[in-house]
């Protein structure tokens, strides 16, 4: 089949279309290089994670309806982010029927965006450089929900889709981190309800990627990504935080 | 109601878990193909050490690794070496003072580096932890590769009581700093004869 | 309910402390790895040890009934206590009958639970907790932090001055090894004087009637064999069917608690000694109603590692005493959560649902899952702080309404640019108190792509 013929839905987390579209538009060049026939359809807003996350999961049902409402008409729907597509592919499924063909259709076709150009696309080449020491962030729902990569817990053989991706830019160094997995402290409403712990646990992983020489520290979710770079302003640190699609989509400082 | 009826009940009546069988448990550990090397390496890195030697030279070979010891009791009879027979006593308090113990030992596993002790003619259980020092005696064709394999020989039926010793006592609760010789004892030998 | 939330703020405010902590139970988890990545099977045991302990709850009342049956066979005494006052109370009989001045106790995390030293203090009768971490905690009157390391949230300096007043050491010599030695000939003593003994049970075997207890320092094994008494407390939830289960739950045990291939002594207690006596208390306590919640039921599959804790980002950087109930971190969280839910309904949400806890356990109990649907019970019960569900609901309603949120969207990232700082990092401003905010863009992506399209 043609990558013409397959038509792609571009889901875009609410914070990040708002705060980082630079990386929605990394997105959208990633998928549109590859001739994809892509759409981002106007009407989606919100997955509905900080609700549910609270504990307030019956009021996403609204938003779960309208989330497959919007995109089961695509063959796959793809996004920058592992937490939003964790979301909806392990906790719509209450809101469903379990023979609603609409949602398992969006359950099985949704990826997040290194997952798709991996699993599905096969990528194997990529035309850009970034000569930059790059430490990667294994934001915790890609690593643990979707399992984009070998979680160091496990007795499995290592494996790294993101980092298998990121060797494909040339002139990239990914730098080996003392912690390859710990969990960077946003966890959604913890970020607020715990901010101190949130602050120490942001603050682990940037010294981390300090000492272990990163200039550039990514990753795939950007909620993670947000709240580093938060701490690292304010901490007036030395490390360039951007999302994975900005680097894989040719990015030049 | 009794208190067993009580707890039996709210068993009975909350139960609401889907039942799965008890699945067979194969043996799915490592076999070694030096196991008395696994065992060894396994007991040395616990602080232990285990030794091969021949029950005449027995006597030699532990005044050389204790050779301060005066107070030494055994439940297991070592030639030409002058022992307490721990059965003596009536009162387990009466093992206070031993600077060491040496006692049988069933088998080995290669996996832990863990000895098997269970011996219904050893009137004490203290004799294994009060002895400032202690010596298993484990003959050497008694080595197994895994826990598996220990449990396929372990009957534990007529008697009251059996221990897995792996090293001399120890813990790291100050600070995560291991420190050998909590309250059992402060080393171990597992002699193979 | 926001306790944790307070008590983790001011462990984090000594950042040298809490750093040092955090480093501490880190190596604990590093070990554990190692040990874990040394077993080819490993993935295989737990997958196992999850069906065993799950096929087990799913027969409790056979299998306790079974282990009654042997047990009495062997000459042991069985007592059933449906709560934590019954079980201090049939305790307390026993040692009474026998004339008891004096009890050792080994590492229980269910004695704890039930406030037992409190309970025969105030009866007369003098416990001595025998493992050095549970003793050095006694002598300062704290409850531990940590169910395998209770003293890990204490610096050698402070065991140094805790020893030195009561013990009567140097104060000035913190060398854990000096400490240690010292605390040996202590507790030798009490050992020697006590009466009876406590100790906990690891596991409880159905099909022999006896239990299971492992130590690495000996002090279950030094307190029972020099006592004619032993009691034994177990929670309902500790029985596995067969001998040959130990093979899976002691390959699993030490590795996850510690990354040791088995503790120093796993002590299979069969029949009472000659001339002793053996009692086993079986406790409910609250146990029996996780049986019938899908939720939370594989909770009781628990062998209590402590694993989970020490890769816990969350428990590392707050410490167990943070937590408000006897067990901490995840499984705590979970397990306090359900018992007591108003109580501890702060405990789900000192979490960022990183999953590792899940990863590690070694019967895959679904933590992460669990804190998850407590979040979920917490707010149906009512108990979410009112403003946070007010803005919640709201903002999810907005949601609904996508000219609504591009409206939002708009007057944010226009006029956040043109506060000046002391209004945007405003006291209620909580992202704001350690991040600067996010550099506001000019234009939304949905802005751009509709240029674009045009």
């Amino acid at each position: 089949m043609n990558n013409k013929d397959i038509k792609i839905g571009l889901f875009i987390p609410c914070f990040m279309n708002e705060l980082y579209p630079d990386a929605c538009v990394s997105t959208l060049k990633l998928l549109e290089n590859l001739d994809f026939d892509v759409e981002y359809p106007l009407e989606q807003t919100c997955c509905g994670q900080p609700m549910a996350n609270s504990g307030c999961s019956s009021d996403v049902k609204n938003l779960a309806i309208r989330f497959v409402d919007i995109f089961y008409k695509y063959d796959y729907i793809v996004a920058p982010t592992a937490s939003c597509v964790a979301m909806v592919k392990e906790h719509y499924e209450p809101f469903f029927k379990p023979d609603d063909q609409n949602y398992k259709k969006v359950q099985s076709s949704i990826f997040e965006i290194c997952e798709f150009l991996h699993d599905i696309v096969k990528l194997d080449k990529l035309d850009v450089s970034f000569p930059y020491k790059v430490g990667v962030h294994n934001s915790c729902h890609g690593h643990r929900v979707l399992r984009l990569a070998s979680a160091s817990e496990l007795n499995i053989p290592y494996f790294s889709k993101i980092k298998k991706l990121l060797s494909l830019v040339k002139d990239i160094q990914i730098v080996d981190l003392q912690r390859d997995d710990e969990c960077c402290g946003f966890g959604g409403v913890f970020s607020i309800n715990e901010p101190e712990i949130s602050a120490a646990m942001g603050r682990s992983r940037i010294e981390d990627h300090l000492n272990s020489g990163a200039q550039v520290m990514t990753g795939v979710d950007l909620s993670c990504l947000m709240h580093m770079e938060g701490l690292i302003n304010k901490d007036n640190k030395k490390l360039k935080v951007l999302h994975i699609t900005q680097i894989l989509a040719g990015y030049k400082f | 109601m009794t208190s067993k009826e009580i707890i039996l009940n709210n068993i009975k009546q909350n139960q609401n878990i889907q039942q799965i069988p008890l699945p067979e448990i194969p043996n799915i550990n490592e076999i070694y193909e030096n196991i008395f090397e696994q065992f060894a390496n396994t007991i040395e890195n616990a602080g232990g050490k285990a030794l091969q030697s021949d029950i005449n030279k027995l006597n030699n070979l532990i005044l050389e690794l204790y050779p301060k010891a005066t107070k030494i009791a055994s439940n297991i009879k070592i030639p030409n070496l002058k022992t307490i027979d721990p059965n003596i006593y009536t009162n387990p308090h009466d093992l206070q003072n031993l600077e060491l113990a040496i006692v049988k030992g069933e088998f080995a596993v290669a996996q832990n580096g863990a000895v098997w002790i269970q011996n219904n003619q050893n009137k004490h259980r203290a004799l294994y932890f009060i002895a400032e020092n202690l010596i298993i005696i484990v003959d050497k064709n008694n080595l197994v590769n895994n826990l598996y394999e220990a449990y396929k020989q372990i009957d534990i039926t007529n008697s009251s009581y059996g221990v897995f010793i792996s090293g001399p006592s120890k813990t790291a609760d100050i600070e995560q700093s291991l420190v050998i010789g909590a309250h059992g004892s402060k080393s171990l030998y597992v002699i193979f004869v | 309910m926001n306790s944790h939330q307070k008590k983790a703020a001011n462990f984090v405010a000594n950042t040298k402390k809490m750093q040092w902590h955090d480093k501490a139970l880190w190596f604990v988890r590093e070990k554990r790895d190692i040990a874990s990545k040394s077993l080819p099977q490993w993935e295989s045991l737990r997958e196992y040890a999850n069906q065993i302990k799950t096929h087990t709850m799913g027969k409790l009342d056979f299998y306790l009934q079974q282990f009654e049956e042997n047990a009495i066979n062997n000459g042991i005494k069985i007592h059933w206590a449906k709560d934590a006052k019954e079980h201090n109370e049939i305790a307390y009989k026993i040692l009474k009958q026998h004339n008891v001045k004096k009890v050792v106790k080994s590492k229980s995390m269910l004695t704890e639970e039930c406030h037992l030293n409190q309970y025969l203090e105030q009866n007369n009768i003098k416990v001595i907790d025998t493992d050095l971490g549970e003793r050095i905690i006694q002598l300062r009157k704290e409850p531990p932090s940590h169910i395998v390391l209770p003293a890990i949230h204490l610096t050698k300096e402070d065991v140094a001055q805790t020893f030195a007043k009561h013990l009567y050491t140097d104060p000035n010599n913190s060398d854990p090894t000096y400490l240690t030695h010292q605390a040996r000939l202590h507790l030798r003593e009490q050992f020697l004087s006590a009466d009876a003994a406590i100790t906990g049970v690891n596991f409880a075997i159905a099909q022999t009637g006896s239990i299971v207890v492992c130590t690495n320092e000996g002090n279950a094994d030094m307190g029972t064999s020099l006592s004619k008494l032993h009691i034994a407390s177990m929670g309902i939830e500790k029985i596995i069917p067969r001998l040959s289960d130990l093979d899976i739950f002691l390959n699993l045990l030490a590795r996850s608690a510690t990354g040791q291939h088995i503790t120093t002594y796993s002590s299979h207690y069969q029949a009472p000694k000659d001339n002793g006596e053996f009692h086993i208390i079986i406790v409910d306590n609250g146990r029996s109603q996780f049986l019938q919640n899908k939720k939370y039921q594989k909770s009781l599959n628990c062998i209590r590692c402590g694993a989970c804790m020490n890769s816990c980002p969350v428990y590392r950087r707050s410490g167990g005493h943070s937590y408000g109930y006897v067990i901490p971190g995840p499984i705590g969280s979970t397990l306090g959560a359900f018992k007591k839910q108003k109580d501890h309904s702060d405990l789900p949400f000192a979490c960022t649902l990183c999953s590792s806890c899940s990863d590690v356990c070694p019967i895959k109990i679904d933590l992460h899952k669990q804190l998850y649907h407590h979040r979920e019970d917490i707010v149906k019960a009512g108990l979410l702080n009112k403003k946070k569900q007010f803005i919640l609901k709201t903002t999810a309603l907005m949601m609904n309404y996508p000219k609504i949120v591009d409206f939002m969207g708009i007057i944010i990232r226009k006029t956040i640019p043109l506060l000046p700082d002391f209004i945007v990092y405003n006291k209620s401003n909580i992202w704001g108190k350690y991040r600067q905010m996010p550099k506001m863009p000019k234009k939304s992506f949905k802005q751009i792509y509709k240029e674009k399209k045009q």
